[in-house]
């Protein structure tokens, strides 16, 4: 596959686009949480803005554990879906380890029909296990879980047939999975971690790859994207066939420390209910900094970063996550309208047809 | 102020024998304190599998989230065949890398020679270091003799563990002070 089938258009420029974890969390401030209900018509209304002010991309990701409302993420997709028209929906990420890969290819393929070809799938292998117990999967096989069913998932996108056997599923003779995307195929993405070992499987395997970079010095970033680059190599891949995308935090406020401190609270909080532990200050504190991969700052910074990001990474999307850890939904709002009408004009006119 | 010790030995008293007198230290001097000994001996503690400290379950979770929320550890530990226990190294192993940043953590080993004074300073403390503890420069080593009948015998060892406790809330004082200077000049 290359470029044009994973739907990516230099013309295009850098994608712009949002993904949400999915995350339920009370408000860092006040400690109040909104109801589940309201929290996926948040996120279905997120998606909507992001079309309206003229975002590329809006996906949604799968958790099993508390604090979180996406573990049916394909279903909340589907919503997505009816209510936007032109902008990609996709998961972020779909847990493959723990899922039949024919029922994730028939929700995907489904959600493609409904969204008029817009559907793409990034299949991670779960940074928490809780999961395992609650589906019936064994922890021990965590890596071979992924990559079987994540091979099965590619292998059901290349043919209408399907011959396969595997530890993990019954086998498939023959099979014929259905229905077909609405242009036979889709996207599917690797999901990667921010270290160079995840992101050399992915270039191994000949997949794109979304990798997360959350905040953190873009150096080591770098070292990722080009392990991933090379390996691609190695496999006699060609990288410019292959998009990236990279994800991270990202807070617009009239200035930096602004920024730094309206956002800190959430991402700390959010951290802390998602993994057990917050988001250490100083560590934080250097988001601010060009060199750091995070994207908190005012408009004007923001856009040098993310440009000077473009020019170092080479990568073809930028995922921003901007409704962690119980942010209120009017600062969602007034980020995606901070994006459309002041960041994304001047990132497009510099990245366009390059 | 949360403080939290661990007798890291899953068998025999001298680990038990040393983290009680600092129990009862702790208890007498510092009764504002909230402090807890954990008996690694009278937990049911899973091997690591990886998993967020999180997602464990019975002892496992009920240590892993005491430790999580500590502000200072004291770790009690024997020596066996020249290296930390594995009950111990599987606490570490239990926890997210950079567990202990921002908390205080004491050592106190119990050994049955005196040839394993380095083991700590050489075994324990890289592992503290790496998982971003302030770790307390003075540990307290005791040997054999120095205990009898689950009594400490050697009023030495009173002493140094006494200081031990002392030092390590006044660490913990002085860390959040730093921490908050550290801070305060952020945003």
């Amino acid at each position: 596959m290359a470029m044009e089938d994973y739907r990516i258009n230099k013309e295009n420029g850098l994608e712009f686009g949002l993904y949400s974890l999915g995350d339920h969390m009370p408000n860092a401030l006040t400690g109040k949480r909104v109801s589940a209900k309201e929290r996926i018509d948040q996120i279905v209304a997120e998606a909507k803005l992001a079309e309206e002010a003229g975002l590329d991309f809006f996906s949604v990701g799968e958790s099993h554990q508390k604090y979180f409302v996406g573990q049916a993420h394909a279903v909340i997709l589907g919503a997505v879906a009816q209510a936007t028209e032109k902008i990609k929906i996709g998961s972020s990420a779909t847990i493959v380890s723990t899922s039949d890969p024919v029922r994730i290819y028939e929700n995907f393929a489904t959600l493609d029909l409904l969204s008029n070809g817009r559907a793409e799938i990034i299949g991670g292998r779960a940074s928490r296990l809780g999961l395992f117990d609650l589906l019936g999967y064994n922890v021990n096989d965590y890596e071979e879980l992924f990559e079987e069913k994540f091979e099965l998932l590619l292998k059901i996108n290349e043919n209408h047939r399907v011959n396969w056997e595997g530890n993990f599923r019954a086998p498939l003779k023959d099979a014929e999975v259905l229905p077909r995307p609405l242009n036979d195929k889709l996207p599917i993405w690797r999901a990667v971690g921010g270290p160079a070992e995840s992101a050399i499987k992915a270039g191994l395997q000949g997949v794109p790859m979304t990798i997360t970079l959350l905040g953190g010095p873009l150096p080591i970033f770098k070292r990722s994207i080009d392990a991933y680059r090379q390996n691609l190599k190695i496999k006699s891949y060609n990288p410019s066939d292959f998009p990236v995308a990279t994800t991270g935090f990202f807070y617009a406020a009239d200035d930096t420390k602004t920024a730094l401190r309206e956002l800190y609270p959430y991402v700390d909080q959010g951290m802390k209910l998602a993994n057990g532990t917050g988001y250490h200050k100083r560590l934080f504190a250097n988001g601010a900094d060009m060199n750091d991969v995070m994207l908190v700052g005012s408009p004007q910074q923001i856009i040098e970063k993310m440009i000077y990001q473009y020019e170092e990474l080479g990568h073809q999307r930028y995922l921003a996550q901007i409704d962690f850890g119980g942010m209120p939904f009017e600062k969602v709002m007034k980020n995606i309208e901070i994006i459309g009408t002041k960041i994304l004009p001047e990132v497009k006119k510099y990245t366009k047809g390059k | 102020m949360k403080v939290v010790a661990i007798s890291g030995a899953v068998i025999g008293k001298k680990t038990l024998t040393a983290m009680k007198y600092v129990a009862e230290k702790m208890n007498k001097d510092f009764p504002e304190v909230e402090f807890d000994l954990i008996d690694l001996g009278e937990k049911d503690i899973q091997f690591s599998d990886g998993r967020n400290y999180t997602e464990y379950q019975g002892d496992t979770l009920e240590v892993t989230t005491k430790i999580m929320e500590a502000d200072a550890l004291i770790i009690g530990t024997p020596i066996f065949q020249a290296s930390i226990p594995g009950s111990v190294k599987n606490i570490f192993d239990l926890l997210p890398e950079k567990a202990l940043r921002d908390k205080v953590v004491s050592i106190v080993v119990t050994a049955g020679s005196a040839k394993h004074y380095l083991v700590a300073e050489m075994q324990l403390k890289p592992i503290l270091s790496y998982m971003k503890a302030q770790v307390l420069p003075e540990i307290v080593f005791i040997e054999g003799q120095d205990l009898f009948r689950q009594e400490i015998i050697n009023a030495d060892i009173n002493f140094r563990l006494d200081k031990l406790v002392e030092d390590t809330l006044i660490m913990v004082e002085t860390f959040k002070e730093l921490r908050k200077k550290q801070e305060d000049a952020l945003f």
